[in-house]
């Protein structure tokens, strides 16, 4: 009774999709016979090319076209062409290693604090991921508790990650309230230069983590048991075994975990945004909210110079994105 | 059957009602709040409806930043409400719409809110595009609780900004506070004291002129005086660029004896430090040249990219009206920028808070003491640039990240790139 209540239900729930597949029958066949089989590939491909097409590859030339124009007008005719004039601006340096020599001083600012940021961030990033995911995956009490614990930061949205850490670190927050309860000299945090890059990639690391380390856990759980068993066997002391057995097996991971987390460095704006505003003075100012600025937030916007800046960020990104598929090649290959 | 004709006759005059509302003009009003004008407006708008049902207006509370940094998009793309709160008034004049045509009489306009009309209207037009909702003075909050605690006297009439800072260092050190005073992140802030040292942003050409001595004094003193740990050091080196940060929070939480800002705050003040403590209005402290506030304020300005500009003349008509902006400025504790109104006098601020009154007595008299320099600027269309180049390179020079010379070389040419960019 109870099988036959499931069948009828599942025909009803398949019956629409089957009468719609009926429909679409007739006219696909006699497009296939028309266009053939690369004919279908390219009417199935269209929908996805076409969303592909109006948002990524428009914008992608209107930002280039936005990228050789100048003045404050919004709508493209109404601005003049200027040539490579803004890439001139952002890159006219006596020596790009020192930012006051440059045209665009901030500009550089932001490259140096990305580049600072991107190494720190991602060091630290693959650590804790690593670290992190080797105690999820060992017998500990409550395992599902503390992998939910860990990835909860991931759900939430970056302003957010942002506030609660603000409301932390201020000179009046949480931190030195408990500093002060101890006896302990208070800091603060956000307006000195160091702690404030600290806390800015601290902040990063603890809101992105669980997701790095979900896709480490991932790879750690393929690794077949009988190998640690074996080398247990022979006596092998778990130090060894991580890095004989469980750092080789895991490379495909920790790689794809490394090139993710570096584009994503390399991006960072909303929670140091919220966090910092970029400060003290110009010491967390990321090349992303330096687009910002330059293009939204200053009175006489200048969405020629933000674009061309975005331009050669996205060309950063381009070249990490193909070191990503090269070094997955690669390792393919192997 | 009686019920049944009740009934019917009832939903005919539901239809009818919702088929009026649905015929009614939707005129948007993007508004923004410091203090309780928020709800005020919402009130009086309410009052309006009601006069005017063929009229509907939708109030948009939102942030000041969205103000200051997405209505321009929108603006520059043709887009927009109907109505706007806007401070950049100047610099955005090109939006703003022409009511002349659509207002049933513009002499009332013309003599009200003439002297300010160049603030809102390009160089050279006699558009009528919009009113003050209020005028503001940028001026001084002394905690005098925390005066009379620490045993030190507030500067008296004259004080300079040496003695004000002084006094309150005292203050500061006698009861722990986090530092002396507070100035909001903002370039317009520090123009009323850079003018109060003989600065003068105006070229003879109308265009920005090079940062000056008196300037250059003024800023010195701040980055001094911040280095030093007397001006507070979160508000203004803890963001880049030119964002906005205002230090009110740390004065109502009685973390500063002194707070420079601007008779905008009255009513903020009032409503969040209740009884806590009395605090008091000083005025502008004294430069070498002035004791120079900034006069400014807010202006609710008509867009010209409005579908219905009947519509949108008549709200504007009726929140201009003398009986309603009284009305709105006295629950707003907001000076008014109406002519007749000031003239009239009798202003009943509805208030229990004894400071406010004093206090707004004190920017009333502090009005008199703007330096020429200072009074032409809310009219200058280049002013926006050059606060935003003077809050972004004070930051930096405070922040350690390069010397007052090389900050004031940039700002010269964070101005100059502005200027050359708009032109």
């Amino acid at each position: 009774m109870r099988s036959d209540v499931k069948t009828w239900i599942g025909a009803g729930v398949t019956a629409p999709v089957r009468l719609l597949a009926q429909m679409a029958d007739v006219p696909l066949r006699q497009w296939q016979r028309l266009a053939g089989r690369g004919g279908m590939i390219g009417f199935f491909l269209l929908p996805n090319m076409l969303i592909f097409g109006v948002f990524v590859l428009v914008p992608l030339g209107i930002n280039f076209a936005y990228s050789v124009t100048g003045g404050t007008a919004v709508f493209l005719p109404d601005r003049s062409y200027v040539g490579g004039a803004n890439f001139d601006r952002l890159l006219d340096c006596t020596n790009h290693f020192d930012p006051n020599s440059c045209r665009d001083d901030v500009f550089w600012i932001a490259v140096w604090n990305t580049v600072r940021f991107v190494g720190l961030q991602v060091t630290a990033m693959t650590i804790c991921a690593m670290i992190t995911a080797l105690i999820l995956n060992s017998k500990i009490r409550a395992r599902a508790f503390w992998r939910a614990v860990f990835f909860f930061p991931v759900l939430l949205s970056p302003v957010v990650v942002g506030l609660i850490w603000r409301w932390i670190l201020q000179r009046q927050g949480l931190l030195n309230y408990l500093l002060y309860q101890f006896d302990a000299e208070q800091v603060n945090w956000l307006t000195e230069r160091g702690w404030a890059f600290t806390a800015a990639v601290g902040v990063s690391v603890w809101a992105h983590v669980g997701f790095y380390a979900l896709i480490l856990l991932a790879g750690l759980q393929a690794i077949p048991r009988d190998l640690y068993e074996a080398a247990e066997m022979d006596g092998t002391k778990p130090a060894r075994a991580f890095w004989r057995i469980t750092l080789p097996l895991l490379w495909p991971n920790l790689l794809v975990v490394i090139v993710l987390s570096l584009i994503r460095a390399v991006q960072v704006f909303d929670e140091v945004y919220v966090l910092t505003g970029g400060g003290p003075g110009t010491s967390t100012l990321y090349l992303t909210q330096y687009i910002y600025e330059v293009g939204f937030a200053s009175t006489l916007r200048n969405s020629g110079v933000a674009s061309a800046a975005s331009l050669l960020m996205g060309g950063v990104l381009v070249v990490l994105t193909l070191l990503q598929l090269g070094l997955t090649r690669w390792r393919d290959r192997k | 059957m009686k019920t049944t004709i009740k009934r019917m006759t009832a939903a005919t005059l539901t239809s009818l009602l919702l088929a009026g509302t649905a015929m009614a003009e939707d005129v948007r009003l993007m508004w923004y709040s410091d203090g309780v004008e928020g709800e005020v407006i919402a009130d009086l708008l309410d009052r309006f409806m009601a006069e005017n049902p063929d009229i509907n207006v939708i109030l948009d509370n939102v942030a000041y930043q969205v103000i200051k940094e997405q209505l321009p998009i929108s603006l520059a793309a043709g887009e927009g409400p109907d109505i706007a709160r806007v401070t950049d008034i100047k610099a955005l004049a090109e939006h703003w719409l022409d009511m002349r045509p659509y207002l049933s009489d513009a002499a009332y306009w013309e003599t009200n809110f003439g002297d300010k009309a160049d603030w809102m209207r390009p160089d050279g037009s006699d558009a009528i595009t919009g009113f003050m909702t209020q005028l503001t003075l940028t001026g001084g909050f002394a905690n005098a609780t925390l005066f009379e605690q620490a045993g030190v006297a507030l500067p008296g009439e004259g004080a300079t900004w040496d003695e004000w800072v002084e006094a309150s260092a005292q203050v500061a050190a006698s009861q722990g506070s986090a530092a002396a005073f507070a100035i909001d992140r903002s370039g317009h802030r520090i123009s009323g004291p850079n003018i109060s040292y003989g600065g003068n942003y105006i070229g003879a050409d109308g265009l920005p002129a090079p940062i000056d001595e008196g300037t250059k004094a003024f800023v010195t003193k701040l980055v001094e005086w911040t280095n030093e740990g007397k001006n507070l050091k979160d508000v203004w080196v803890s963001a880049s660029g030119s964002t906005y940060r205002a230090a009110a929070d740390d004065f109502i939480n009685a973390q500063i004896p002194f707070y420079y800002s601007g008779s905008w705050q009255v009513a903020n003040l009032s409503t969040k430090i209740g009884d806590g403590f009395d605090w008091v209005a000083t005025g502008t402290p004294c430069g070498t040249e002035s004791c120079s506030g900034l006069a400014g304020g807010a202006a609710l300005v008509a867009v010209k990219y409005t579908q219905q500009p009947e519509a949108v003349a008549r709200v504007m008509e009726y929140l201009a009206r003398e009986d309603v902006v009284k009305e709105f400025s006295e629950r707003t504790l907001f000076l008014p920028a109406h002519k007749g109104v000031v003239e009239a006098g009798g202003l009943n601020f509805v208030t229990e808070d004894p400071n406010v009154a004093a206090a707004l007595a004190k920017f009333v008299s502090a009005s008199a003491e703007v330096a020429p320099n200072a009074a032409a600027l809310p009219a200058w269309k280049w002013a926006s640039a050059y606060y935003g180049a003077l809050a972004s390179r004070i930051s930096q020079a405070m922040a350690g990240e390069m010397s007052l010379d090389d900050a004031f070389a940039r700002m010269d040419a964070d101005i100059k790139e502005q200027v050359d960019q708009a032109q």
